[in-house]
């Protein structure tokens, strides 16, 4: 873009915007509130108002209009394309948003009593069937909030299970560097030491190299299947095995169950714990679009340690079990209530509208739809591995030796290009990672804008356009920003 | 301080006496990228061969530094932790991490010198 200079900084419909706190009149407010009578300084025990909150003076139309251009400045799934690798971003239905809106279930609150609420714990109670069904598994905890959080209460459950053992002394987890990036950082949080197990040159977790590393005080094996290089660990069989052989729990993560849904049963995989991150592949909206949610399946031998609260058929109807049973045997609480529950009736609308053979084609047009842009980049991109992928397809950096762009450069000029760019630098087992993720959400038509967009790019690298891609972005609110200092002198506030 | 010798995790060590100074090599840095924080141990830390001894996290991703040898530590490098860029200036020189007094000096035999770490790195490429 050229750079012309407005008198106002704004570019077009691209308005220059002031954070909140840096605008607004004193005295200006959005509503006419009628003088206060005296107040009662004592009614707060002392804890009188002193000073000003410093809470900016604004009209209601400077309000809206400041917040309806910070989210025109947002990119989302609703925007565009978005191949961030790992990530799953797929559509969000607007009939599971209707139906997560629906007063009986929006105006909930999770104290009401229990014969009040028989929609709901039904609702709970249908989605953890559904998600047994598809994996086989007897057990499922439905409060994690989150991937990670799934992660960690797998985790809790096999310690506890170690614990009841007499097995306190396991404290070592393996964790394959094709796993994904959350799961050493849950081992540890759980109060595990973490030990790395090397991936083999075709991307996938070294068998004889987890076999060395088994020992007496293994308490279990984080693996994620498909892995992050977007790969089948084919021997997934043998690696249960042997974990099992030690006498360790195989925790699975299942941020990439999306690619299997329909086709696997984990169960069948010999797998003790794993997450389901309800917002990937089953459709619930991301990060800031709304919470997330981890449920996490047990296997019959983490089943007693389950943590509360859980759904159960009593006898006048559904019921909560929020404490000990008999048999039971719950490592705790995870979460505040029950769960994410408009995540949940999110999940069971995408789930129930889809039906079996919808969540089986869903997954299989995921996977089409990477080994379609693996399939389409090859020539001009380094794929990192031969072969059909699973879900995301990775390339590494080495199509860009010797142009001068690096992975971080070509990913700006996506941006330029109007695209979310994909995941960098992730997995590290390869070099400057590329990692897309197409997800079964987009047409052959946006896929094949993206490839001719992306080998336009990679030709232009090659033929010796390093500084225009050093320049990018150039369409962008903020061109480059010094990602460097930013993280070395973090400016927490936004004033001293 | 005597010839370096390195890992095969691209750690590299000095020895003067029975003390040895421990930095990442320049190959690491550059892998790393721009060096954006460092966590380096307190003295007085017994670390066992191979053990995390530091931490280094650059724009691109976070690793752990491993200690070459077995022995107590005696001092962190403070000046990286305060100026973590100083890691890609001088990651060989002045940007060591930290001392640590060896336990068993006979560790260092399995260590590569330059010409065999040299000899390492073109198999990486």
């Amino acid at each position: 873009m050229s750079d012309v200079n407005t008198f106002s900084g704004n570019r077009g419909l691209q308005v220059e915007e002031k954070l909140i706190f840096e605008m607004g009149n004193p005295g200006c407010s959005g509503v006419d509130l009628p003088e206060p009578g005296p107040v009662d300084l004592d009614r707060m025990d002392g804890l009188a108002k002193r000073g000003a909150f410093g809470l900016p003076d604004l009209s209601e139309p400077q309000v809206v209009r400041h917040y309806t251009r910070l989210s025109q400045k947002n990119y989302g799934i609703d925007t565009g394309f978005y191949p961030l690798g790992s990530c799953t971003m797929k559509h969000n239905p607007r009939l599971s948003e209707k139906l997560a809106r629906l007063p009986g279930l929006a105006d909930l609150h999770p104290l009401q009593p229990q014969k009040t609420v028989q929609g709901a714990l039904e609702v709970m109670d249908s989605l953890a069937e559904w998600l047994k069904e598809l994996t086989g598994m007897p057990t499922v905890a439905m409060s994690p909030a989150a991937g990670a959080h799934g992660e960690w209460c797998g985790l809790m459950a096999i310690r506890a299970a170690h614990d009841d053992n007499c097995q306190g002394h396991r404290r070592r987890i393996l964790v394959p560097e094709s796993a994904h990036g959350t799961n050493p950082a849950s081992a540890a949080m759980c109060g595990f030491s973490v030990d790395p197990i090397p991936a083999k040159d075709n991307g996938r977790v070294d068998l004889d190299a987890l076999k060395a590393k088994l020992g007496p005080d293994v308490a279990g094996l984080m693996l994620t299947n498909p892995n992050t290089c977007g790969l089948f660990e084919s021997e997934i069989i043998e690696i249960a095995a042997a974990i099992h052989g030690a006498g360790g729990y195989f925790y699975c993560d299942g941020a990439n169950f999306n690619a299997i849904v329909g086709r696997v049963k984990v169960a069948d995989l010999g797998i003790d714990a794993m997450h389901i991150n309800l917002h990937k592949t089953f459709a619930t909206p991301h990060g800031g679009g709304g919470p997330g949610a981890g449920p996490t399946v047990l296997s019959a031998a983490l089943a007693a340690f389950a943590p509360v609260p859980y759904v159960v058929h009593g006898k006048d109807g559904f019921e909560l079990v929020e404490g000990g049973r008999e048999g039971a045997k719950p490592f705790g609480r995870v979460k505040g209530f029950h769960g994410q529950f408009g995540v949940f009736v999110r999940a069971l609308a995408y789930i129930t509208s889809m039906g079996a053979d919808g969540l089986r084609q869903a997954s299989s047009d995921a996977v089409l739809n990477a080994n379609y842009l693996q399939a389409a980049l090859g020539d001009v991109l380094t794929p990192s591995f031969d072969g059909p992928c699973m879900h995301e397809a990775l390339f590494d950096d080495r199509f860009l030796k010797d142009t001068g762009v690096t992975t971080l450069d070509f990913a700006k000029a996506l941006i330029d290009e109007g695209y979310h760019p994909m995941t960098m630098y992730f997995p590290l087992v390869v070099h400057g990672a590329l990692l897309m993720e197409p997800t079964e959400s987009e047409s052959k038509d946006t896929l094949d804008q993206f490839i001719a967009v992306v080998r336009g790019l990679a030709l232009k690298a090659k033929a010796g356009a390093a500084e225009a891609f050093k320049a990018s972005p150039q369409f962008t609110p903020r061109r480059r920003l010094d990602e460097t200092l930013a993280a070395r002198t973090p400016v927490l506030r936004w004033k001293a | 301080m005597g010839d370096k010798r390195f890992t095969k995790d691209h750690e590299w060590i000095s020895v003067a006496g029975d003390i040895g100074t421990v930095g990442i090599s320049d190959y690491a840095q550059h892998a790393l990228g721009d060096v954006v924080f460092v966590e380096v141990p307190e003295p007085g830390r017994a670390i066992a061969k191979g053990a995390e001894a530091a931490v280094v996290e650059s724009v691109k991703a976070a690793s752990e530094v491993y200690s070459p040898v077995s022995g107590t530590v005696v001092k962190g490098n403070q000046a990286i932790v305060d100026q973590p860029g100083l890691v890609n200036e001088a990651a060989e020189t002045g940007a060591w991490f930290f001392t640590i007094k060896l336990s068993d000096p006979s560790e260092l035999t399995g260590l590569m010198d330059r010409a065999a770490y040299d000899a390492y790195l073109k198999t990486l490429e």
